[in-house]
């Protein structure tokens, strides 16, 4: 509980809950504000935001309500920053874990791979993922998750490699416990808090992958994603630029959300680099 | 001499990485729905199963994927990365006529989020939790939290649609006939938008990294001993701290180049510049695998590269680097 208290000192990380909070309650209540399809025509194209009463937020080019564009965006977003992470995390932790531990030819080798992967700029073999396996949901978020294990697994490796020769892990190899169950029973469980912290970078990073992605157009352009509307927008740019723009501000304010939570969890867990 | 054996040692590690590197994309690509021939029969306008037949055996692609791979292999060696069906030029040309966009758009950015994030990071540094810092840490929050293709359309409506101050896309005016410094100016005009909107990100990390690499140098004996010896605080920051304090910033133009390069290929589409980043979505849409092979296989190099040149700074940097280990 500690941890919890050290958490709600800091007002940023309070401000960050808050935040993420709210985007949290945009994504159960949007079936609920919104009972409609969010992509169906809803009325008069590019209506402006404030000026009628039916769409507070205006509609976009085709007529679509944008308040609802960015109630269901809020799940889209979320499902894939939380799918793709928890992919991204646990692919990293399985490798980090078994590279960390044997050491050798097998940290060699998998260390070959990570490096391969961090040298291949992220979002083009995102391209390349999305051009031969297309581009549905699905898709999308195992490719994000795909390509950002490589930072959880290095990390996972370093925390493995400071703890494997502890007393704690001697005794349980002395006791005859499998590799197996000293690495996720015993290992791991210390190892996991600063992954678990850094897994909040890798959902601020899965979400704006996706929404570049959504921008290009190269997304599932069957559901409300905040970037399809964005790429949407850029058609209309000249004039009705709040198409872009609002979708826009929810991206940033998730993000800094996500962002904002994993610092202040991090400082409470490592009180003594707080502000660093 | 010693500097440089040691930088090579690590670009010579580096080739296998990047054989490994091609293999996985060959190979991955070969899932892709379609090959190069569909895509050029569809540009055609259709045509027969045999002509597609004599087109698969003229560009190889009849033969089993082992020997694509290893005929693919062979020509990198020689620098042939193939023919652009699409460009109708070899791949090589077409990389090469894109390679300059893209490294200038690198090169200011990468020099524009350095020197700012530097400046702002000492900054915060000294006045660490007064006004100052709580004001450049916000700002660099938000900076790192927003979509750098929404920036830039953002950017674009105030800079080039309201203000008209700078141009909304391209490298040079069209209708310009200006040369030399002129000429050079234009495209400098034309880079603003650009280089701030793919910076954004990297000053935000930057600044807070060396926030927080001058904090932890602030507090070491050395820096105790120099004031003690009664210098003044601005030559104690420049001549002790930031030498040191630079070392982590280094570090993170390596492992940041293939985050920058994916970068441009947004930002690039957004500004429409004529760069490796809209190559490269290009040739997704175009269905041209060899082009994107060719990118991959050119990216790669690059990121090499870079970190082949911050080796040597950092080992200009820190001499223990090269006396240690």
């Amino acid at each position: 509980m500690e941890i919890v208290r050290a958490y709600f000192r800091s007002p940023p990380a309070v401000i960050g809950l808050l935040l993420l909070l709210v985007v949290i309650a945009m994504a159960v209540s949007a079936g609920w504000l919104f009972p409609r399809d969010p992509l169906a025509l809803a009325g008069r194209p590019l209506v402006w935001p404030f000026t009628n009463p039916r769409f507070p937020l205006g509609t976009d080019n085709s007529g679509r309500d944008i308040a609802a564009q960015i109630f269901y965006g809020a799940r889209i977003s979320l499902l894939i920053g939380g799918v793709a992470t928890v992919i991204a995390v646990a692919i990293g932790i399985v490798i980090g874990a078994v590279s960390g531990y044997y050491g050798g030819w097998v940290d060699n080798v998998l260390m070959r791979v990570t490096e391969a992967f961090q040298t291949l700029p992220n979002f083009l073999l995102l391209l390349v993922l999305i051009a031969v396996f297309g581009s549905t949901i699905t898709t999308v978020i195992v490719a994000v998750g795909i390509v950002s294990w490589p930072a959880p697994a290095r990390l996972t490796r370093a925390e493995f490699l400071s703890l494997r020769n502890r007393e704690f892990v001697q005794a349980g190899r002395t006791l005859g416990l499998k590799d197996l169950k000293l690495i996720f029973g015993e290992i791991l469980p210390n190892a996991l808090p600063p992954v678990i912290v850094y897994a909040s970078v890798v959902m601020a990073v899965s979400i704006l992958l996706e929404s570049a992605l959504a921008f290009l157009r190269l997304s599932d352009p069957n559901v409300a994603s905040w970037g399809n509307l964005i790429g949407l927008g850029r058609d209309v740019l000249r004039v009705q630029w709040y198409v872009s723009a609002i979708p826009g501000i929810a991206i940033l304010v998730t993000v800094l959300a996500v962002s904002l939570v994993g610092q202040g969890l991090n400082d409470a867990l490592n009180p003594r680099l707080k502000g660093r | 001499m010693r500097v440089l054996s040691l930088a090579g040692r690590r670009l010579a590690a580096s080739i296998p990485t990047l054989f490994l590197i091609l293999i996985g994309v060959f190979l991955l690509l070969q899932f892709a729905p379609g090959d190069t021939v569909d895509a050029m029969m569809a540009q055609m306008g259709g045509g027969d199963a045999k002509t597609a037949e004599d087109l698969r055996r003229f560009y190889g692609l009849d033969l089993s994927v082992s020997a694509q791979l290893a005929s693919y292999l062979w020509r990198l060696v020689r620098f042939d990365l193939g023919f652009s069906a699409i460009y109708g030029k070899p791949v090589a040309t077409v990389i090469a006529e894109r390679l300059p966009a893209t490294i200038l758009l690198m090169t200011a950015s990468l020099s524009f989020a350095f020197f700012f994030g530097l400046i702002l990071g000492v900054v915060a540094a000294r006045g660490v939790n007064k006004w100052p810092d709580t004001l450049i840490s916000t700002v660099g929050l938000i900076f790192y939290a927003t979509p750098s293709f929404w920036f830039g359309l953002m950017a674009i409506v105030v800079f080039s649609i309201y203000l008209q101050w700078l141009p909304a896309g391209g490298l040079s005016d069209i209708t310009s006939t200006a040369t030399g410094i002129w000429a050079v100016l234009d495209t400098a005009r034309h880079l603003v938008l650009p280089t701030l909107t793919l910076g954004l990100i990297f000053l935000a990390i930057y600044l807070r990294i060396m926030r927080a690499s001058m904090l932890e140098v602030l507090n070491l004996d050395f820096v105790r001993t120099a004031r003690s010896k009664g210098l003044d605080e601005t030559r104690i920051i420049t001549r002790h701290v930031l030498r040191n304090a630079l070392l982590p910033m280094v570090t993170l133009i390596g492992l940041q180049a293939g985050t920058m390069l994916g970068g441009s290929v947004v930002v690039e589409s957004v500004f429409s510049l004529p760069g490796l980043g809209r190559l490269a979505y290009e040739s997704v849409v175009q269905r041209d695998l060899n082009t994107l092979l060719g990118i991959i296989f050119v990216s790669a190099l690059l990121v090499i590269t870079v970190n082949f040149i911050v080796d040597l700074i950092y080992a200009r940097l820190d001499p223990r680097i090269t006396t240690g280990a």
